[in-house]
């Protein structure tokens, strides 16, 4: 059970990501804000509370692994990573400008913390199975946590992958679904549907599990019941809202490969930080 | 007559020998008898995993296993490696530049009957388009142990083209030395200079015999490796033998004969002559006739050499 003080530690750690991400892009000018947004929860309770890691040993063999398949998603990853101590947070500000280590999509030899380079989309999938066989394959106990955005469930690589982790019988790999229903040309529905995404991955062979993505105890559960769950990957379908946290950019497509200008960065922030004053004293 | 080994043979007997590294695992695409990762497989079977006829999954998988400290070996036919699954090997291979070994077998023509669909002759071309990968084509038995031996100790991508057909062995084990990136040359010889990689060896040597009985000196030389490519080598033969010709199991645009282009026009050009897939598919047949419906043979070598000794000498 999680302890009040520690909900509030993990509410107020999403809401910097948040912050961080919109300085980041509004900083730039550019970029992928609204799926971003849309997985800062995961990204609080993974680095915040669940995976084992030390920022002080990125490359540490017993670690727990983030694939990050939808990569653009990129500059939350790196604001989570930076307040856990990965980088300095200053070196956020440098995001996508020539020479940084922070391009728009994660890239593990260039980001300390970084686990994967990823990008194009589907490919995650596999990496982040192929991770966890290796591991299994040297009898480590860790686990891979894979980050798939709904709209990457158009391609097929998906679920080439998502059969040979349920052959495999990849326990150790965890799955979160970005369920916003949102892809650059639209709605999901209206693009090209992927639904009924519950029945399909447990077609698959995977252990599914629906949630609030937003929903910090939530997800919390879920991982737990997850590592219960013996001889089958877990699918973790986080029910969520692209560009969450920032009242205009809430469920707008628009936001999915845009960044704010000056006045909305400014009124993101102070909405963003609002909130965390009203958690502080709760 | 040399005894006859497919290159894919050698691949798999290769696998299993240098196998007892713990590091080394094999994937296959459900053609594992074919591409003879199944003499891996019979061998170290806890560190192979079939992964259906799902290419571009395999590529990415391997991507993902090698980052675990693997040396990982993906194997399928040259078609569904090099094209099927291009993106894949490009951006979660080439880009990250992991440590995966791309065993790409039934690459060429002497598929055979199975036809056009399943005979890649555009394979070096794409790969070795890419950065930071390495293209190498075995001619023999002997150079495909090494190969894959030389592809274990290189940190990196490393795209291997195999061959189905039996070839004879032309290289003696015990002399035999393989440098990544190093050509060999073969014969010596002054008038022209022919260069070829994978099965097409044994017919410029073949070449190089017919033209020595018109009196003329050709130097042979193996490019195994055609990325990096050896590029001394080459200059020194055009400097010395002032025509080149080029032989390939491949598409003349892009593979060998492009390379070893590249290389002279920036150098030193000299006369090019290329013998290899004349921009067209392949088609059903048995390889050794499909060889010389393509042209691809010790006559046609000796006749484009010829071609370029006119070239040089400006008639």
């Amino acid at each position: 059970m999680l302890s009040g003080q520690k909900l509030k530690e993990l509410k107020i750690f999403a809401t910097k990501i948040r912050i961080e991400t919109v300085k980041e892009l509004g900083n730039l000018g550019f970029g992928h804000l609204g799926g971003a947004m849309s997985i800062v929860e995961t990204l609080s309770v993974l680095y915040g509370e669940v995976m084992n890691i030390d920022p002080k040993n990125p490359g540490w063999e017993d670690r727990d692994w983030l694939v990050c398949s939808k990569g653009h998603a990129g500059p939350a990853v790196y604001a989570a990573l930076a307040l856990k101590g990965y980088f300095p947070i200053e070196e956020l500000m440098t995001l996508n400008k020539p020479g940084t280590n922070l391009p728009s999509h994660c890239d593990r030899n260039k980001t300390i913390g970084v686990d994967m380079t990823t990008g194009s989309l589907g490919q995650g999938a596999s990496l982040a199975a192929g991770v966890a066989l290796g591991n299994m394959l040297d009898g480590r106990k860790n686990y891979t946590y894979l980050i798939l955005g709904d709209g990457e469930l158009q391609e097929g690589q998906v679920w080439e992958a998502c059969m040979a982790a349920a052959h495999y019988k990849l326990d150790n790999l965890t799955a979160f679904l970005d369920h916003n229903g949102l892809q650059i040309d639209g709605n999901i529905a209206d693009v090209m549907s992927p639904e009924p995404v519950t029945e399909k991955f447990k077609a698959f062979g995977w252990n599914v599990i629906h949630i609030d993505g937003h929903d910090i105890p939530q997800i919390i559960d879920a991982l737990k019941k997850a590592k219960e769950v013996k001889g089958k990957p877990t699918m973790i379908i986080a029910d969520t809202v692209k560009g969450k946290g920032v009242s205009f950019m809430e469920n707008q497509a628009g936001w999915h490969g845009s960044a704010p200008n000056k006045e909305q960065r400014d009124q993101a922030i102070a909405e963003l930080d609002a909130y965390i004053s009203g958690l502080e004293v709760e | 007559m040399a005894q006859k080994i497919a290159t894919r043979e050698a691949y798999g007997n290769a696998l299993a020998e240098f196998g007892g590294d713990s590091r080394i695992v094999v994937l296959d695409a459900d053609l594992s008898k074919s591409t003879k990762t199944d003499t891996f497989r019979k061998k170290y079977p806890e560190r192979f995993f079939n992964m259906g006829i799902a290419e571009g999954n395999m590529m990415a998988t391997a991507a993902g296993i090698s980052t675990c400290g693997k040396i990982v070996f993906a194997s399928t036919f040259a078609i569904f490696a090099s094209e099927r699954s291009c993106e894949q090997i490009r951006n979660s291979i080439c880009y990250p530049k992991l440590n995966v070994k791309i065993g790409a077998s039934h690459a060429g023509l002497t598929v055979g009957e199975d036809g056009a669909s399943h005979q890649c002759v555009e394979d070096i071309a794409i790969m070795r388009a890419l950065p930071n990968m390495t293209v190498i084509c075995p001619a023999d038995a002997v150079e495909t142990r090494h190969a894959v031996k030389a592809a274990i100790e290189h940190d990196g991508p490393v795209y291997l083209r195999l061959g189905r057909l039996a070839v004879p062995v032309l290289y003696d084990e015990s002399s035999y030395s393989f440098e990544l990136g190093k050509g060999i040359t073969v014969s010596e010889g002054s008038d022209v200079t022919i260069i070829a990689t994978g099965l097409m060896l044994q017919y410029a040597m073949e070449a190089a015999d017919l033209l020595k009985q018109e009196g003329i000196s050709a130097r042979v030389i193996d490019i195994h490796t055609i990325k990096p490519i050896d590029k001394d080598l080459i200059i020194k033969a055009a400097k010395e033998t002032g025509a080149i010709v080029t032989a390939e199991e491949h598409s003349i645009i892009g593979g060998l004969g492009g390379a070893v282009a590249e290389v002279l026009v920036e150098n030193y050009p000299v006369p090019l002559k290329m013998v290899g897939v004349e921009d067209k598919f392949g088609k059903s047949g048995k390889p050794d006739k499909l060889l010389e419906m393509y042209g691809l043979t010790a006559r046609n070598i000796a006749e484009k050499a010829k071609a370029a000794i006119k070239m040089k000498m400006g008639k």
